[in-house]
């Protein structure tokens, strides 16, 4: 049975390659019999197949090149946006209080490579309060963690002229509600650049 | 109406009989409205009792509403008494005093607006028997029911209260104040709420002694700049900054100091002056502390403000060059104190101010004598009192109706009043002196 079903198979293969070659409309080409001149070797049509096959090359280089490129611009943008926002990233304080807190020397610290690798950049520090004490109070405390913020980056050795320091006191709070969470991301310093940071360079 | 007022079987209620007493003698008032020269006048007035006092329906355009605006500033005065009876027409002849004796009046106040655009005003000594005493108050040609016309209404009531009290009123004054981070005014009644068209956000609103100014603080990107605006003319001067905070502006009593918050470490009182030509003068050394919100002594010698020098904020005054600094508000054992926002009384006895007590701020007053703080407030959150003109009344910041809205207290009697309503939120009131003739 086994033996039967292969020839049959065979059969069918054979048929189907002959039905293959009938069906191509190509030109029987006859065994010469005389023998065959070269045709001229044509110089400007080599030149021109292979300037465009250098070309096609060139193009799928260019492309993978640009491609490279842009990806690697998308890796910068996103690595430039990652530091803007760590650079922007506040710093938080307790109630009532100016003092720079331990938990959030990392974040000041981290500000610093961003300030060496663009020696022209001037920043703003704002100060903000939370919604709890007096409304005028606020605003000269708001003026106290903005220069408690610029004391500590000078003692870190940014110059003094790169930091301009403003309050807004309770006036723009992060989260306008009235909890403990919201007071404590409401009582802030934040970051805003102001100048010399465009074009803004990534620290080593 | 008259007829409502009839309750049982016919017998009319006093102010018929009043009425009907008043009507049957047509006797000219005018003869009435002279006072002997030499002769001094006033009631005897005893501030615990708060006397009686009758407005009478009042004659000419308009007089119902000049006759609700006079008793109602009688009564936010809380020096008088204004018995609420009907009016009845306006009286015409000899007064029958017995009858407003027996509703409980010491004094008869009687109006009637003039064809030659005045409110002409009589108080009666219901006691004495006769007129205490005349005067005309001009309308200047303003329209009817106009803020300016309404202005000229509470002039006349502050001077009434001024013949039967001996203390003037404090009607014809507005308070301004901080809506939605923007500038507006009200009058002492509540009438007239107005917006101040400056840009940006506006804080801390201060006087000028003579009302014609306003000194605030506008907020902006760049920090918060001071501002003087002319409120004749509209046309606003910013006051050279000292660094990005600039904040809390306060005029000397003479009105030729602006004193204001300022600096870049932490915030010290300068002194300009405030219509230019000088430099600022720095009156405190904080060292690198909080310092905000001053208020002169009326004598213009010292000045009260915040320090947050003992690591929180406390009232401190010193001499008005900055020297002699002293702590005001002793902290207290126990809970970590807040003092805030103080304001010096116009009289110089007392300072009110702002103080954490348990879980809210409340409104307190210290004795400039004897330094005995009290406290005014006790419901909800209540804070930043600015002292009305006659040294009594405070307006205030309070929550108790929800959000923050402005509330008259008579620190005397403890009578309390809403003064702003609607959206939004209402705080930082400064309440002006006393608006003279225009």
């Amino acid at each position: 049975m086994h033996a039967r079903i292969r020839s049959l198979a065979l059969a069918a293969l054979a048929v189907s390659a002959m039905t293959t070659t009938a069906c191509k409309k190509k030109p029987v080409v006859a065994p010469a019999p005389t023998p065959v001149v070269a045709p001229p070797f044509n110089q400007d049509s080599a030149n021109a197949a292979e300037a465009a096959r250098r070309a096609a090359a060139e193009t799928a280089a260019k492309a993978a090149a640009d491609r490279a490129a842009a990806e690697a611009a998308a890796r910068l943008a996103a690595a430039v946006a990652a530091a803007k926002a760590e650079f922007a990233m506040p710093v938080y304080f307790d109630y009532d209080m100016s003092n720079i807190r331990d938990d959030q020397r990392a974040t000041l610290e981290a500000k610093l490579p961003i300030f060496a690798a663009n020696p022209d950049m001037r920043i703003r520090v704002a100060g903000h309060t939370d919604n709890r004490g007096s409304d005028e109070y606020n605003l000269a405390l708001g003026q106290r963690r903005a220069a408690e913020v610029k004391r500590y980056l000078v003692t870190r050795g940014i110059a003094e002229d790169r930091i301009d320091v403003v309050s807004f006191g309770e006036e723009r709070p992060a989260v306008a509600q009235d909890n403990e969470d919201a007071w404590g991301k409401n009582r802030r310093g934040e970051f805003e650049i102001i100048a010399g940071a465009n074009p803004f360079k990534l620290p080593r | 109406m008259p007829f409502r007022s009839i309750r049982w079987y016919g017998v009319p209620c006093p102010c018929l009989l009043l009425v009907a007493a008043l009507s049957l003698c047509p006797v000219p008032a005018v003869a009435q409205d002279t006072i002997p020269a030499g002769v001094r006048v006033g009631l005897t007035y005893d501030p615990s009792t708060r006397p009686g006092v009758f407005v009478t329906a009042v004659a000419g355009e308009h007089g119902d509403s000049v006759r609700a605006i006079l008793a109602r500033d009688l009564d936010f005065g809380d020096r008088l008494t204004v018995i609420s009876a009907e009016a009845g027409p306006p009286p015409s002849g000899r007064f029958n005093y017995e009858l407003y004796l027996k509703l409980g009046a010491s004094a008869i106040v009687q109006a009637s607006v003039t064809r030659q655009g005045s409110l002409h005003v009589a108080v009666h000594d219901v006691a004495a028997k006769r007129v205490l005493n005349v005067a005309d108050f001009a309308f200047n040609g303003s329209a009817p029911l106009s803020a300016a016309w309404r202005m000229a209404v509470h002039r006349a009531s502050d001077e009434v209260e001024r013949w039967i009290t001996s203390t003037r009123g404090i009607a014809a004054s507005r308070i301004a104040f901080v809506r939605d981070q923007r500038l507006w005014f009200v009058d002492s009644d509540g009438a007239n709420l107005t917006p101040v068209g400056v840009g940006g956000i506006a804080l801390s609103p201060a006087w000028h002694p003579t009302g014609r100014y306003i000194a605030y603080a506008s907020m902006a990107d760049d920090g918060t700049h001071i501002n003087v605006r002319d409120l004749g003319t509209g046309q606003t001067r910013r006051i050279p900054s000292l660094g990005g905070t600039n904040i809390t502006p306060a005029f000397s009593p003479d009105g030729s100091t602006l004193l204001f918050s300022a600096g870049d470490d932490g915030t010290d009182l300068y002194a300009v002056a405030p219509f230019g030509g000088e430099a600022p003068r720095r009156v405190t050394f904080g060292r690198g502390t909080p310092t905000s919100s001053p208020t002169f002594s009326p004598d213009g010698r010292k000045i009260a403000y915040i320090s947050g020098r003992l690591g929180h904020p406390e009232v401190y005054i010193t001499d008005a060059d900055g020297t002699n600094a002293e702590l005001l508000t002793e902290s207290p054992s126990g809970d970590r104190p807040y003092r805030a926002s103080p304001d010096w009384s116009p009289d110089g006895r007392s300072v009110a101010f702002t103080s954490q007590e348990g879980p809210n701020l409340q409104v307190m007053v210290i004795s400039m004598r004897d330094r005995k703080i009290r406290q005014l407030t006790g419901d909800a959150r209540n804070e930043d009192p600015s002292w009305a003109p006659d040294g009594r009344h405070v307006v205030f910041t309070s929550t108790r109706s929800g959000a923050k809205q402005l509330w008259v207290l008579d620190t005397e009697s403890g009578r309390t009043r809403q003064l702003t309503r609607g959206a939004g939120v209402a705080r930082m009131a400064a309440w002006s002196p006393r608006m003279e003739q225009p």
